[in-house]
Parts: structure tokens; sequence; C-alpha cells
């Protein structure tokens, strides 16, 4: 089992590796043999690690590889463990991951980079795996940055074009911000627990090891870097740029996997949060904000897939609305649903958008159900379980958080949640009506829609069956369903956790509630773009103010550009300045000086010290010079001159005595 | 009985030949030999000395110098030798390396 759980992450990173080595020179347009078959591997190897979790979920499978790092008190285990948690998230993460897959066969069909492609996509499988799989934060961080990396290299994928490759570098900063928070969190975890590893942190924090303050501060941190990843207010810009990668990334990373990374990490650390209610409330907050201005962002927005952005961001804020009143496990429920509808959307976007030859606009699309009936039954039926129409996937989840923010007092939250969905369901069917009825609005001697080959559509098919009855067969009754039952097995040893039994007051009326709020966005729809489709100009000329700000999204990205962007370029502009005037300047000055010195102390060794050495030598040649002439190299010579002397001295002795 | 003073002009007329040996001939070889002649000629006179002192301290030392010349021969004819295969001369008059 523990060999099983390692083969999860390790066969996509396998096909990575062969991919990218082999992929341009060999692979070419096979490359989704190891792409898809590696993903679908990981599949079967998650399915029976999962159903061994169900089996018995409350043993943790820990699959402990070795001591990782190991520096004094500091210690990180290479280690996965999958609890209901992940195994929810491996479920997520691994099936739409294999459709996605599948579908980009035929999506990306043809493109001069489909190894590439399949490279990246599968890397992304690997990180997130890694991510959902960890058994300690650092492991997790690991795959955080993972994912953040593939999304920049998907988002980019198409770097030609300048448009996406600045968009893929706006996601890389935005998340760095986000990033920053979770290194700090897991500083302050690690400076109060002395540990990483999940058991031991959470271990101490139902102990109460951890101060409300110090709880908030990590909380908080670790907030803002799920702010980051899961796109909330304020550093949601990047997830509707983003849209500029291939459609398939946008529905596997941009829409049901990586944005999720966020919701998980909170979840996960549920622990955490129960110590520190002031984060509670400011994720409850910006998590109703984001899911209410995203929402009205999308409904005046005309590019197919800037809709279906909005949407993630406005359907991220519900999962953090949810976390943030204590629903953690209603919170993960919606990723899991919101996983299957919002992959198909964008698949469905992606189908629709081949078939009308790279046309995003839906100003320009129309009456496309006649052309492409498969997608429109599909994409139908995810839009409904969008909206939160019973008995469709979305509505149980969405409804359960609206439900527990309003019996755990939170009204206000309520309310905005209230608009949201209305928002939601009138964005949605505008999408659908635009897109797929009324008359055709593109040049039909031109463009000739047809439908996408069967591994597109087959992916589509699975995620609508997935859509429709995701929801129902785990989730009823609500917040006490099988899902809950199996998801509270991962935190029965973490404190206190309220088991909310159905009551026929007040939850029967909150779903007659959430339902005709969700058929009324619908029939508001109808009236705007089947009854009357002048209607939605006549509104907009009216008050062209409020349709200016949203179609331009409030103007924060123009917001940004002027108060951070421009002062953090202005401000490196005169950091820039001086260097190159100060720093430069003292470095050059020091430069020149020495020069001066090294050429004026050449002149001295030149003149003075060469002079005195050569002088020296001079006179010692021309003095030997004479004594030269004695040596004339012949022994006879010298041994005559011995003679000589000896006689001399001898002669010279003789005569003294 | 011969007389010493014989032994001693015996002596003397060698040393002088051998001297001049030395210092007249250019080859290297009949220089070493002369060089050991002139060591000879100092043994006799050693040899004559101590048979009229009668004093073996005089033997002692020719022994001395059989052995030291003996030796000197050695590395004298070898460095020779040496020289003559790089130079293909022995002629001291050409051996001036050290002078240039």
């Amino acid at each position: 089992m523990k060999v099983l759980v390692w083969l999860i992450p390790i066969l996509p990173a396998v096909a990575v590796l062969l991919n990218g080595l082999l992929g341009r020179r060999i692979l070419r347009d096979k490359a989704h043999y190891l792409g898809v078959g590696s993903v679908g591997l990981a599949l079967l190897c998650a399915l029976i690690v999962i159903l061994r979790v169900i089996a018995d979920p409350q043993h943790p499978i820990e699959a402990k590889l070795y001591p990782w790092i190991f520096a004094g008190s500091f210690s990180v285990d290479m280690g996965l463990m999958v609890d209901s948690l992940s195994a929810v998230m491996l479920f997520v993460v691994c099936g739409v991951g294999f459709l996605v897959h599948v579908y980009s066969i035929g999506y990306m069909h043809g493109d001069p980079s489909y190894p590439r492609f399949f490279t990246y996509l599968n890397l992304f499988m690997t990180s997130m795996l890694v991510l959902v799989l960890a058994d300690n934060y650092l492991l997790m961080f690991v795959g955080w940055e993972g994912v953040g990396l593939c999304s920049y290299l998907l988002i980019g994928f198409w770097y030609e074009r300048r448009s996406a490759s600045d968009a893929g570098k706006k996601a890389f900063i935005v998340n760095r911000i986000g990033d920053a928070g979770f290194i700090l969190a897991m500083a302050l975890i690690f400076w109060t627990t002395g540990s990483l590893a999940y058991h031991d942190v959470f271990a101490a924090a139902a102990d109460h090891q951890i101060t409300t303050g110090i709880a908030t501060a990590i909380t908080l941190l670790l907030f803002i870097g799920a702010m980051g990843k899961s796109a909330q207010i304020p550093l949601y810009v990047w997830l509707p740029d983003a849209m500029e990668g291939p459609t398939p990334v946008s529905a596997l990373i941009h829409a049901a996997t990586m944005v999720t990374a966020g919701v998980y990490m909170v979840v996960r650390s549920q622990a955490l949060y129960l110590l520190a209610p002031i984060s509670m409330d400011v994720m409850a907050g910006i998590g109703a904000f984001t899911a209410l201005f995203a929402a009205s962002i999308a409904l005046v927005q005309n590019d197919i897939k800037r809709v279906l952005a909005y949407s993630t961001v406005s359907q991220l804020g519900y999962m953090f609305l949810g976390c943030g009143v204590g629903a953690f496990t209603s919170g993960l429920f919606h990723v899991m649903t919101h996983a299957f509808f919002k992959g198909l959307l964008f698949l469905g976007a992606g189908s629709v958008i081949h078939a009308m030859h790279e046309e995003q606009d839906m100003r320009r699309m129309g009456g496309l159900r006649r052309h492409i009936r498969g997608t429109y039954d599909t994409m139908l039926l995810a839009t409904i379980a969008i909206a939160g129409i019973p008995p469709f996937a979305g509505f149980w989840s969405k409804d359960e958080i609206l439900a527990s923010a309003i019996k755990g007092g939170h009204v206000l939250w309520w309310v905005l949640g209230l608009c949201a969905a209305f928002m939601t369901s009138f964005y949605m069917f505008r999408l659908i009506f635009m897109t797929f009825r009324g008359e055709e609005r593109f040049d039909t001697e031109q463009v000739h829609p047809h439908e996408s080959p069967p591994s597109m559509l087959q992916p589509l098919r699975i995620l609508a069956v997935l859509s429709v009855i995701g929801g129902v067969i785990v989730g009823i009754p609500p917040e006490n369903g099988l899902f809950h039952k199996f998801v509270a097995h991962a935190f029965h040893n973490q404190g206190e956790h309220a088991v909310h039994a159905f009551h026929f007051w007040p939850d029967v009326p909150l779903m007659l509630l959430s339902t005709v709020i969700a058929l009324g966005g619908l029939y508001l729809a109808y009236l705007f773009y089947i009854q009357d489709p002048e209607r939605p100009k006549r509104l907009a000329e009216k008050f062209a103010f409020a349709y200016e700000t949203l179609l331009n999204k409030y103007y924060i990205d123009e917001f940004y550009d002027a108060y951070i962007v421009r002062p953090v370029k202005w401000s490196t502009d005169a950091l820039w300045s001086v260097d190159a005037r100060v720093v430069d300047g003292v470095v050059n000055g020091f430069g020149a000086f020495t020069r001066l010195y090294a050429n004026w102390s050449g002149i001295v060794d030149r003149w003075v010290v060469d002079g005195a050495v050569n002088g020296v030598g001079t006179v010692i040649q021309s003095g030997s010079r004479a004594f030269r002439l004695i040596q004339t190299g012949v022994v006879q010579n010298y041994l005559l001159v011995m003679a000589l002397g000896l006689f001399v001295f001898a002669t010279i002795y003789l005569i003294a005595l | 009985m011969i007389p010493v003073p014989y032994y001693l002009v015996i002596s003397a007329v060698l040393f002088i030949t051998g001297a001049i040996g030395v210092l007249m001939r250019r080859n290297a070889l009949i220089m070493l030999m002369s060089l050991e002649l002139m060591l000879n000629a100092v043994n006799l006179s050693f040899v004559a000395y101590a048979r009229m002192l009668n004093d073996t301290g005089g033997h002692v030392i020719v022994f001395l110098n059989i052995a030291v010349a003996a030796a000197e021969a050695v590395v004298g004819l070898a460095i020779l030798l040496t020289i003559f295969r790089n130079r293909e001369t022995v002629n001291i008059d050409h051996l001036n390396l050290m002078r240039h």
C-alpha cells in the first residue's frame, strides 16, 4: 500500500522525464501515450488507495520514505499520508486530471508543442498530488510551488503571444505574494510547535499549546497564501488573465484543482483555524465579498472563458465563506462538486471555441445548439448544477454553505451569498443563452461549427454524470451525508465537531429559498436574452456608469497598476538611478584613483627601483671585465702561476731564515 | 748500502720531471700520469727519510699516499672518460667552457 501511495505522484513524474527528454525528437504526436497513460495508471493506484481508505477511514495510510531534512531540532520527513480528506482531493485531482488529459488529446491535436504540453500537464499532476498527499507543511509547500510553476508555464504555453506571457508572469508574481505568507506561517508554526508535520501541529493545537494570538497570526498568514493560490480579494486579479492558457489548462488548473489548493490547505489546517475566531471571520468576510464581487463582474463579460473565470473566483469565495463560518466539510464538498461542473463548463467552452475556430466572444456566437448538440447538453447540465437547482450537484454544496452561514448567525454573509447565488444563476444562463440559443450571430458563410471528436466529448459526458449525481449521492442529508461522515474521520481527534442533524425547520425553507433564487436568475436571463435580446442593450445605456464599471471589472487592474505596479516601478527606477550614479560612481571613482596611483607607482618603479637594480648590475659588470682577463681558461697557466707563487714564497722563507 | 742523498736526488729528479709534465703537456691523460709521478717521487723521499731516521711513521704515510693516489686516479679517470664522451677530446686547452 505504501508503494502504491508513492506510485501515484511518481508515475506522472516519470512521464515528465520521458516526455521532456524524448518528446520533441521521438514521441511528437504520440506524446499522449505517455502523458495520458501515466495519469491513467496513477488514477488506478489512487482508486485502490481510496478504496482502502473508505474501508478503514479511522486509520490513515502513512508512507514515510526517509527523513528529508534533519538539522538540529528541525526535521522533516519525506512522507505521504492518505486520510479521508486527502482521499477526496486525490479522487478529484486524479479523476478530473485524467479526464482533462484525455480531452487534451483532441483539443491540442496538431499543436507544434504537443509533447511540451503533456510534459507540463504531467508535471502539474505530480506537484498537485504531492500537495494533497504530503504529511507535513513543507512537503505541501513543495507541491504548492510546483503547481504555481506549472500554472505559469501553462498560462504562457503560447508564449509567442505577448498577452499570454504577460498573464503567466502576472499569475506567478501575484502568487509570490501569497507564498510569502505561507512561508511566514510555516516559520511561525515551527517556532511555536517545533514541528511541521500535520500530526504534531494539530496535536499541539488540540492540546491548546498554541495561544489564540499566535494561532490568529498563523492562520491569517496561511490565509494570505490561500488568497494568492485560490484567487481571493485582493489577490484574485491573476485568475481571469490566466484564461490566456489553453482551455484544458483552464479547466484542470484554474478551475478544478490548483485554485482549490488554498481551500484544501485551510480545511487541512482547521484545527488551527478553530483556535482563531478572528481569522475565521476575516475568511468568511473575504469569501463572501469575493463571491459577490466576482459574480457581479461576470454579469456583463462577453468572453466565454472570462465569464467562467470570474465564476470560478466567485465559487472559490463560497468555499472560503463555508470554511469561515465553520462548515469546513461543506467547503470541501463544494470543492469536489465545483471541480465536476466547472471542469465540465471549461471543457465545454473549449469545445465551443474549437467549434467556432478560436472565437471566444459570445456576441459572435448564438444558435450553436443545432450544431454541437453533445456539447450543449453537457454544458446545460453543468449550468443547472452551478446555478444551484436541485437535485444537481452544486445545489447541495452551495446550499449547505449558505445554510451554515445563517445558522451560525452571519446574516450579512448569508445575504451576500444569496445575492451572489442569484447572479451566478443569471450569468450562467446568460452564457448558455448567448452561446447556444437565439439566432446565429456569426458569419455562416465562413464559419461552420462542427462537433468535437469523441476524445473531447467522452470526458464531457462523464463529468456531466458526476455533475448531476455527484452531490445527491454523497450529500444527503445535508451536512450529515456520507461525504461528511467520511471526511470527519480525518479530524476525529482534533477537538469538537458539532454534528448537524437535518431538521425540517429551518433547513427545508432555506433549501426552497435557494431554489427560488436560482430559478429567479434563470427567469431573468430568459427575459433578457431569449424573450427580448434588445433589453440588455437598453438597460446598459440607461445605467451606463454601472455597466461600464462592471465591464471594466471595477477598474481594479487599473487601480493596481496606478497604485502598486507603477509606484513599485518608479521606486525601482529611483533605486536604479541611485545605483547607477552613487554606487557606480563610487566604484568607478575608486577605479580611476587606483589607476592614477598605479601609473605614478609605475613611473617610480621604472626609474627609481629598476634604475637602482640596473645600476648595481652595470657597476659589477664593468668591474668584473678587468678581472676576466686573468681567467685564461688554460689549466697550465694556473698551475704555472701556482708553482711560481710557491717558488717565490719558498725563496722568501729561505732568505728570511 | 746506498747513501740516503742518492735517493733524494732521484726523488727530486722524478718530481721535477712530473711537474714539468703537468705544466707542459696538453693531454689531460698525460697530465694525470705526471701527477702520479710527482706523488711517487714524494713517496720515495718519505721512505728514504724513514730508513735514515729509523722511524716507521714515514712508511705509514707512504701507504696512505698510495691509497689516496689510487682514489684520485679513479676519480680523475672517470671525469676524463665522461669529458671524452661529451666532447670527444681531452685536450686541456679546449676544455674552457667556464670561461665563456
